[in-house]
């Protein structure tokens, strides 16, 4: 099932193998297969039109026609298409001000809390003086879990006070500010973006904190709706960023287009295990190769 | 039933819009090719799967000349018929509840666990999360919650152990629910995968009978590789039934269709918040019904 795309891509270039020129009942097929290929990876519905209109005109310029590969160069035209959506507005962390605060939102579950340890530890590493705070009120045990973390990565943990999340948050800031911290990362209570009560509540943590980074923690295994989810964060947050979690899994990562596509927002990191080192840097090329069934498209290109 | 019905309406009131907008106006039979699309694109949109999708509303169209009520037929007969929980002639009925990270397993056990209470039956919960920061603090706010029992070692114990002690504990005091928490787990981790069927196969070894039913909790959010999921923690684990969480939020849980028919599992129960009430029975022909407009809803 993995393989499903790249078996199917093959045979979509081996057919074309040697056309004079690519017909349009040819794209047509062509493009019919790749839709079907990328909704069986979790790219959303719209992304996926969106993506086949793009490969639909570069594919009907004169390149392919002349290609003695035409397959080839669709398929190729398809890997740059879903790179390029991934990869704009790559940028680093704004960590400028002193403290930055870094809001990590996301739904239930998502990996919030985790991969707060995991980028209180890769900031450490980078120098940078770092405390972790937790305004989660919901989930039985959730600021333990935060704070067993820190004690993992060596950094305080800042228990905020106060009545709201935005309060609590607001207290966390302050003590960072004393301690003389670089970066306070904040976790929040996991929320379903159809809870409109819960929602305003983490536009209203951002908005009191003027949280410099504002990333979305997303579970990479989401399907459809996460075209829904990072259009409902970005709209309550301004989201900065998204963390694609739990990539281990398997994942086509089909999530990560929604969320490239209906925000704009850079992917910077994943997570790739359970423990606080299992974390990398965003990498374009790659994800685009895994949502299209394998690593290496230019590789399978050439054996065709 | 209609406390199920209308939780569940509400949770899934957002797909209920998007599929009811799809067929505009009061007749939901003989639908355009445009309509007949729209359909497709809402199945697909909803988690239900590519192929599916569009076998499934190929077929409805061919049938009784095109309407709702065949699309809903042909929906309902994928899942299959929900035999009754394999519970035992006597002594504990022991559940053992897996599944990916982050799911619900935890929070699905406090609701559950809360249920048996309610019922009257004394309930001990094993803490075999022995791995992630606070589980088991986690755990015990639930367990104390539901008025249960709870077993559990320092953190970092071998799990296994603590599922050994549970199933011991809980025959020899004469529970008449044991339940047994697991950590998460990507199916991919061959070594965590291991571990989950030692635990299994050591609960086996405390008390004969047992597991009498392996529960895997879906995140109702998850897309396709819940297939894979389900596919390897049913051959590691056994799975026996599915429990499908967080259909409150925006998942429409559409795998369902595709995991319950692939595998022949039952849905047994489904996650519609984070409080101990919402947890409401599976059942078949309401939540197809909840997916679909109105009209056809009766
Ligand atoms: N395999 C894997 N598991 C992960 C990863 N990131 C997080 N997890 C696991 O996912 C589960 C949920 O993680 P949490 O950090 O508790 O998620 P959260 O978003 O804080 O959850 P809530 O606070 O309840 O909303 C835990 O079992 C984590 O160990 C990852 O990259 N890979
Ligand atoms: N909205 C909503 N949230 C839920 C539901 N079920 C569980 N959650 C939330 O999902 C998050 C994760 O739940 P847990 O019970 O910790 O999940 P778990 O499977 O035990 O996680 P790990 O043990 O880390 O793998 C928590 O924030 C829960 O409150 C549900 O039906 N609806
Ligand atoms: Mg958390
Ligand atoms: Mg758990």
């Amino acid at each position: 099932m993995f393989n499903r795309l790249s078996e199917k891509l093959g045979d979509i270039a081996h057919k074309l193998r040697g056309a004079a020129r690519v017909s349009e009942a040819d794209l047509d097929a062509t493009l019919r297969e790749m839709r079907m290929a990328l909704l069986e990876a979790d790219v959303a519905l719209p992304v996926t039109r969106h993506l086949m209109n793009e490969v639909r005109e570069r594919a009907l310029g004169a390149e392919v026609a002349k290609s003695l590969q035409p397959g080839q160069v669709i398929i190729k035209i398809l890997n740059d298409a879903l790179a390029d959506l991934l990869g704009g507005q790559r940028r680093d962390l704004d960590l400028s001000k002193i403290p930055s605060v870094i809001l990590l939102c996301g739904l239930q579950g998502a990996g919030k809390t985790t991969t707060a340890g995991k980028l209180a530890r890769l900031l450490v590493s980078q120098g940078k003086k770092v405390a972790l705070t937790s305004v989660d009120a919901t989930r039985p045990a959730a600021r333990e879990q935060l704070q067993v973390l820190a004690g993992q990565v060596d950094v305080p943990y800042i228990a905020g006070e106060g009545g709201s999340a935005a309060a609590m948050a607001r207290s966390a800031v302050k003590q960072a500010g004393r301690d003389g911290h670089h970066v306070l990362i904040l976790d929040t209570a996991g929320r379903q973006v159809v809870d409109d009560e819960l929602m305003n509540e983490i536009r209203d943590v951002a908005t009191a904190v003027g949280a410099t980074e504002r990333l979305l923690v997303l579970d990479a295994m989401t399907g459809q709706t996460a075209l829904q989810i990072a259009e409902q964060f970005h709209s309550a947050v301004n989201m900065s960023g998204c963390i694609l979690t739990k990539t281990d899994a398997d994942v086509r990562g089909g999530a990560a287009l929604s969320v490239a596509h209906s925000t704009g927002v850079p992917i910077r990191y994943v997570g790739t295990g359970e423990k606080v080192d299992a974390f990398e840097l965003f990498d374009p090329q790659r994800m685009a190769g895994r949502i299209l069934g394998q690593g290496d498209v230019v590789g399978l290109v050439e054996k065709i | 039933m209609s406390s199920f019905f209308s939780r569940l309406k509400n949770g899934l009131s957002r797909s209920r819009d998007a599929l009811a907008q799809m067929v505009p106006g009061g007749s939901v039979d003989a639908l355009s090719e445009e309509e007949w699309i729209d359909i497709e694109d809402g199945l697909i949109m909803a988690d239900c799967g590519a192929e599916l999708s569009g076998a499934l509303v190929h077929k409805a169209r061919k049938r009784r000349g095109g309407s709702i009520a065949a699309l809903k037929e042909s929906m309902i007969s994928m899942l299959p018929e929900v035999a009754p929980v394999n519970e035992p002639a006597g002594g504990p009925f022991v559940l053992l509840v897996v599944g990916v990270n982050g799911t619900g397993k935890t929070t699905t056990i406090g609701k559950i666990a809360t249920m048996f209470r309610q019922q009257g039956k004394s309930v001990l919960v094993g803490a075999a999360d022995t791995f992630r920061a606070a589980a088991v603090e986690q755990l015990a706010v639930w367990v104390e919650r539901a008025g249960a029992d709870m077993v559990r070692q320092h953190e970092g114990a071998d799990p296994a152990a603590v599922a050994f002690d549970t199933i011991k504990r809980g025959v020899a005091r004469n529970y008449d629910v044991v339940i047994v928490d697991t950590a998460g787990r990507v199916q991919t981790d061959r070594g965590l995968m291991d571990e989950l069927a030692k635990v299994r196969r050591v609960i086996t070894k405390a008390y004969p009978e047992a597991p009498h039913e392996v529960w895997q909790v879906v995140d109702g959010g998850t897309g396709q590789n819940a297939v894979m999921q389900v596919e390897k923690f049913r051959e590691v684990a056994g799975t026996s039934g599915l429990i499908v969480t967080k259909l409150d939020g925006s998942g429409k849980g559409g795998i369902v269709l595709q995991l319950s028919h692939k595998f022949g599992l039952p849905v047994r129960y489904v996650g519609v918040g984070e409080t101990l009430e919402d947890l409401m029975e599976f059942n078949a022909e309401e939540f197809i019904s909840s997916l679909l407009p109105d009209q056809s809803a009766d």
